[in-house]
């Protein structure tokens, strides 16, 4: 359904910046930058490592925000069960360090899924604001009763186990983990968007009972694009907590005043509902907050807030949307010149033929 | 359960914990009004109501350092945090009111860690308490004790209530506010200036916030985090008690903290905060399968 | 398409923030006549008032030893220096910065950040580099079962605080021709890794008198109101309650259990003097007994500050309030690094971690000697009792002061 004819002359035609062959360059160049990075950068593998992280974050929630409509602010309890998961696999049994961290993420992978999946019916037929503050509620109680649980240290958090290598071979070891599952989010989320599935993702945020009148089974997709959320956030637990080191129920695990709100601003900052805003958020949120942190010592967690309202009051269609409103020929879309005005554009709605 | 053998063996303690949990579920009343006001009128979702509370009690502090006697703090706190909410309004909320509640979510969650972060700049981290001068009053030999500024929050809870009350139906600003509520396009053609309705309304809901902040200095502690505990028990009230409704508000409020002082009782205070959202996650649940009926039934 | 340009402005402000901090790193390990110490200092979020006091802890004894000459390494003199990052009270920032302290900015010293949670995850990081840490806030003692050579702490583990108040409940029961198992106790405590030590500590020795736990609550970081546990220790009547806290754990013991007119013979808290009750609560907070790394009364002496109320004078006129422990116990460690060095006579981390393991040092803070897990065993905790506004030592009894009031008197007589 593509509105692209490069060949006409015609006003209507639509300006796609780059050919086919500059962006397999660009993705070859990209490619290789992320590989590279470690080695380039070595003093900040950490970051970076975190910074595929944010990504993962701001994509996962953006399925089931920017897509389906439903926002979510309990995210990050798929990311804390993951985080317990794979660490208590990591203390019980007593694997080798990599077959252990394997065995976890599939523990929390399991976990994550099965939250969801019991979860998600109850809890997604609640519309707008009371399934937001619902699924926050769940992640606070959520980061409360791993606090009161001596099984897995209740305050005390749990230690995962030390990598059996020189800190800077565990941040590279991570950093590629990492990478590999947010590459492997994006490229599942690209295809996934582009099939039957996207299509219907998106018929629930545009208008839901009109989807269900049309015997859309809502539900079930819905549920579906949290599990597969849930399934990624469940995996990233168990590599980020080999490389911070430590489980925190409140601090990592469930850490719904940080990554639980970040994943939302990162998706609403790039645009929601877009494929690579989420990605362009993380990557700007990301950024900034660590330069906040290096140069505006004590002040950065007031400057983030300042962002936080700044990029909401100002930026409400995000980056992807802003340049979408400004140049919507970029987008694949038509453009009727003389009906022009009347495309202020809503957001979200319209084809997304992104790459 | 040894604790609950302990409220079966002695019943006078089930008294004690009735009693706190309707004085402290009375704070959180005072946060939950304003919350539904800016809610009902605005539709905006205020996040950043502890926040407010927070703000209010630091003034408190510094009122009652400077020599004023600490309960008069209490209305000093209240106009100060109005003059606050006021200028808030001015400067970013009046971008939010015609967003969805999404957007003011957001928004008001940067404006929250923005407060937190500049008072734990400016006040320090420290936590601080301000002695209201008020005694205890002691019943049936030391087994029900009741400290007598939380009667004073009972009283201001009942009073503001009641005060609310009566502004929103007898006085013009109340009145209009009601018909911003109702149907604000509606309303600006009849008149009303919904801006300054708007105004009116988030300074409002900041001075009460305020109040409840001096009544939160003396009766408990205070420091630059405790905003969220405020917030979400703000919103878990107004959730069940509805919007418009005040008295609702108020019994909500009290229901909550019996709720949860039998929690702590009970389960043990590590399990407290996780009990109340676990019952407000199943509360909501139960709202949903309730309209999913109706819903159902209307098919 | 649109997407590379994005890509592209992402791509920048990467290579440029890379850029950046490849650049900011501003100091050489001993270029010049400087020694750097590294340290992760709370500056925000919830551990940020003791943050400040770690922090002004450390400064304060850089000023001095510098005042004094600095430390002497093969003949030569050379000044210390800190530089520190906001680990924002959090694991994963405390570990992070340390890594950058040591990778990037080739800090070979680490000083210790505040709090156990952060010492755990930053223990780890030192060790794999072999960059000494000396430490004076992590108190957990499970930080010292990994076998970390390279961790050295100047305090007692946290597990020590109160036990020495369930001795001395074991003996008042003495006193009263009662048996120590017939004492009961009462343990509240915040959900963290320090406080659960501290119970851990109660327990331990309460099992060993055979004391019975009547309640046993762990309170949210986010409770404001402890008025749940107070009603069961009302109904229960115990003979002592633990509240441990940190700040907000000590001042809403007092609090509360002077608003809810809560008798308890003995009121045994943890932080009760960076929270300063006895300054801030007044009459309410007469009696408390207090766990204590160090106290400005007791008699140790150093050559660098004098007695520790020496310490304490020279720190409140420069820094405006009297040094809580947390502040003294930085300082300290401070003090060991400069010895440290100077025994070893060299900036080799391998020789200082050596010379460390070695130290047999009086300070004002206490004797300092570390065991082989990098414990200090030459010091002890203190237990004060707050009488007439003032901290009293109370235990143990080679420095005590001054006698304990047990059991506390009621609250009206107070009023």
């Amino acid at each position: 359904m593509s509105l692209r004819n490069p060949s006409s002359t015609s006003p209507l035609r639509a300006a796609p910046v780059a050919d086919g062959a500059t962006r397999i360059a660009i993705y070859v160049a990209l490619v290789a930058l992320s590989l590279a990075a470690p080695f380039l950068f070595q003093g900040i593998v950490t970051q970076l490592a975190f910074l595929w992280l944010m990504i993962l974050f701001a994509l996962t929630w953006d399925i089931l925000g920017g897509q389906t409509g439903y926002n979510s602010f309990g995210n990050v309890l798929f990311f804390g069960l993951g985080c317990y998961a794979a660490t208590v696999v990591q203390r019980d049994t007593h694997l080798p360090y990599f077959v252990a961290l394997a065995a976890g993420m599939g523990l929390s992978a399991l976990v994550a899924l099965l939250a969801a999946g019991v979860l998600g019916p109850l809890i997604l037929g609640m519309r707008g604001q009371y399934f937001a503050i619902c699924t926050l509620g769940l992640s606070i109680a959520a980061a409360d009763l791993f606090a009161g649980w001596e099984f897995v240290g209740a305050g005390s958090g749990i230690v995962p186990a030390l990598y059996p290598g020189p800190v800077d071979e565990r941040n590279r070891f991570f950093y590629y983990v990492l990478l590999a599952l947010a590459t492997i989010t994006f490229v599942t989320f690209r295809l996934l968007y582009r099939t039957r599935f996207g299509a219907a993702i998106n018929a629930i945020r545009d208008d839901e009972d009109k989807a269900d009148a049309m015997g859309l089974h809502t539900t079930r997709y819905k549920v579906a694009a949290w599990m597969l959320a849930a399934l990624f956030l469940g995996l990233a637990g168990g590599p980020v907590a080999g490389l911070v080191g430590f489980v925190d129920p409140r601090d990592l695990a469930f850490a719904g005043a940080t990554f639980g709100v970040w994943m939302v601003l990162m998706a609403v900052l790039g645009g929601k509902g877009t494929l690579w805003g989420p990605v362009i958020g993380a990557a700007i949120f990301h950024a900034t907050q660590e330069f906040f942190w290096t140069y505006l010592f004590g002040w950065q967690r007031v400057a983030m807030g300042i962002l936080i309202v700044a990029i909401v009051v100002f930026f409400p269609l995000g980056i992807m949307g802003g340049l979408r409103a400004r140049w919507p020929q970029w987008f694949g879309e038509v453009v009727d010149e003389a009906a022009r005005p009347a495309r202020a554009d809503e957001g979200g709605v319209g084809d997304e033929r992104v790459a | 359960m040894d604790n609950l053998q302990i409220l079966v063996a002695a019943p006078v303690f089930n008294l004690q914990l009735l009693v706190d949990g309707v004085l402290i579920g009375s704070v959180f009343a005072l946060a939950a009004y304003g919350m539904g006001l800016v809610w009902g009128v605005m539709r905006i979702i205020n996040i950043a109501q502890g926040e407010f509370v927070m703000l209010g009690g630091y003034v408190a502090l510094h009122a009652a350092g400077a020599g004023i006697p600490p309960l008069a703090t209490i209305p000093i706190a209240a106009i100060v945090l109005y003059l606050l909410g006021w200028m808030l309004y001015r400067a970013v909320l009046f971008r939010l009111v015609d967003r969805d509640l999404f957007t003011s979510i957001l928004a008001t969650f940067g404006l929250s860690i923005l407060l937190q972060q500049i008072a734990n700049q400016v006040f320090g981290a420290n936590v601080r308490s301000l002695d209201s001068g008020l005694g205890t009053l002691s019943f049936g030999d030391g087994q029900i004790t009741v400290a007598e500024i939380k009667l004073v929050a009972f009283g201001a809870v009942l009073v503001l209530g009641a005060a609310l009350v009566l502004f929103l139906k007898t006085s013009r600003l109340g009145q209009a506010l009601r018909a911003t509520a109702q149907n604000a396009a509606a309303a600006r053609i009849l008149g009303i200036d919904t801006d300054r309705v708007y105004a009116a309304t988030f300074a409002l809901n900041a001075g009460i916030c305020g109040a409840a902040g001096a009544l939160v200095a003396m009766t408990w502690i205070i420091h630059p985090y405790l905003g969220l505990t405020y917030t979400v028990r703000a919103f878990m009230i107004v959730v069940v008690a509805g919007l418009g409704n005040l008295p609702a508000i108020a019994a909500s409020g009290a229901a909550l903290g019996i709720a949860e002082q039998y929690a702590g009782f009970l389960l043990g205070t590590e399990f407290q905060t996780a009990f109340l959202f676990s019952l407000l996650v199943v509360i909501l649940v139960a709202r949903q399968l309730a309209l999913h009926r109706q819903r159902l039934y209307l098919k | 398409m649109t997407t590379n340009i994005s890509k592209r402005i992402a791509r920048c402000s990467a290579l440029v923030l890379a850029g950046t901090f490849a650049t900011s790193a501003t100091v050489a390990l001993a270029a010049d006549d400087t020694i750097t110490l590294g340290a992760a200092i709370s500056m925000t979020g919830k551990y940020s008032t003791n943050g400040k006091n770690t922090l002004d802890g450390y400064q304060f004894a850089i000023e001095r030893l510098n005042q004094m000459g600095g430390v002497k390494i093969g003949g030569k003199s050379y000044k210390l220096a800190i530089k520190y990052y906001d680990d924002e009270s959090t694991s994963a920032r405390g570990a992070q910065l340390v890594e950058r302290l040591i990778s990037q900015d080739g800090i070979k010293f680490v000083l210790g950040p505040y709090s156990s949670g952060l010492t755990k995850a930053i223990a780890p990081v030192t060790e794999k580099y072999k960059i000494p840490m000396v430490e004076g806030n992590g108190a957990d003692r499970d930080l010292f079962v990994n076998g970390y050579r390279y961790l050295f702490a100047v305090l007692n583990t946290s597990d020590y605080y109160l036990r020495e108040a369930v001795n001395l409940l074991a003996g008042q029961a003495k006193k009263e021709g009662k048996k120590p198992s017939d004492m009961r106790i009462a343990i509240a405590i915040e959900n963290d890794n320090f406080s659960q030590d501290v119970r851990n500590g109660v327990l331990e020795d309460a099992k060993k008198y055979g004391m019975k736990v009547v309640v046993d609550d762990k309170l949210p970081p986010e409770i404001n109101d402890m008025s749940a546990t107070l009603t069961k220790v009302k109904a229960l009547k115990p003979d002592m309650l633990v509240v441990s806290g940190h700040d907000k754990g000590a001042t809403l013991a007092v609090r509360q259990t002077s608003d809810e007119k809560v008798r308890v013979p003995m009121l045994a808290l943890t932080h009760c003097d960076s929270a300063q009750i006895a300054e801030k609560l007044g009459r309410s907070a007469e009696y408390a007994v207090c766990a204590s790394q160090w106290d400005d009364d007791l008699s140790y002496k150093d050559k660098w500050f004098g007695t520790a109320k020496d310490y304490a004078n020279g720190f409140e006129k420069e820094f405006h309030y009297a040094p809580p422990y947390q502040a003294a116990e930085s300082s300290a460690s401070v003090l060991v690094y400069a010895d440290a060095l100077q025994r070893a006579g060299s900036f080799d981390s391998e020789k200082v971690r050596d010379a460390l393991a070695q130290t047999d040092l009086m300070t004002f803070y206490g004797p300092v000697k570390f065991d082989s897990t990098g414990k200090n065993v030459a010091k002890s905790m203190v237990l004060y009792q707050v009488q007439h506004g003032e901290y009293k030592v109370v235990a143990p009894s080679k420095w005590a002061q001054t006698t304990l009031v047990y059991p506390a008197p009621g609250w009206d007589p107070r009023k």
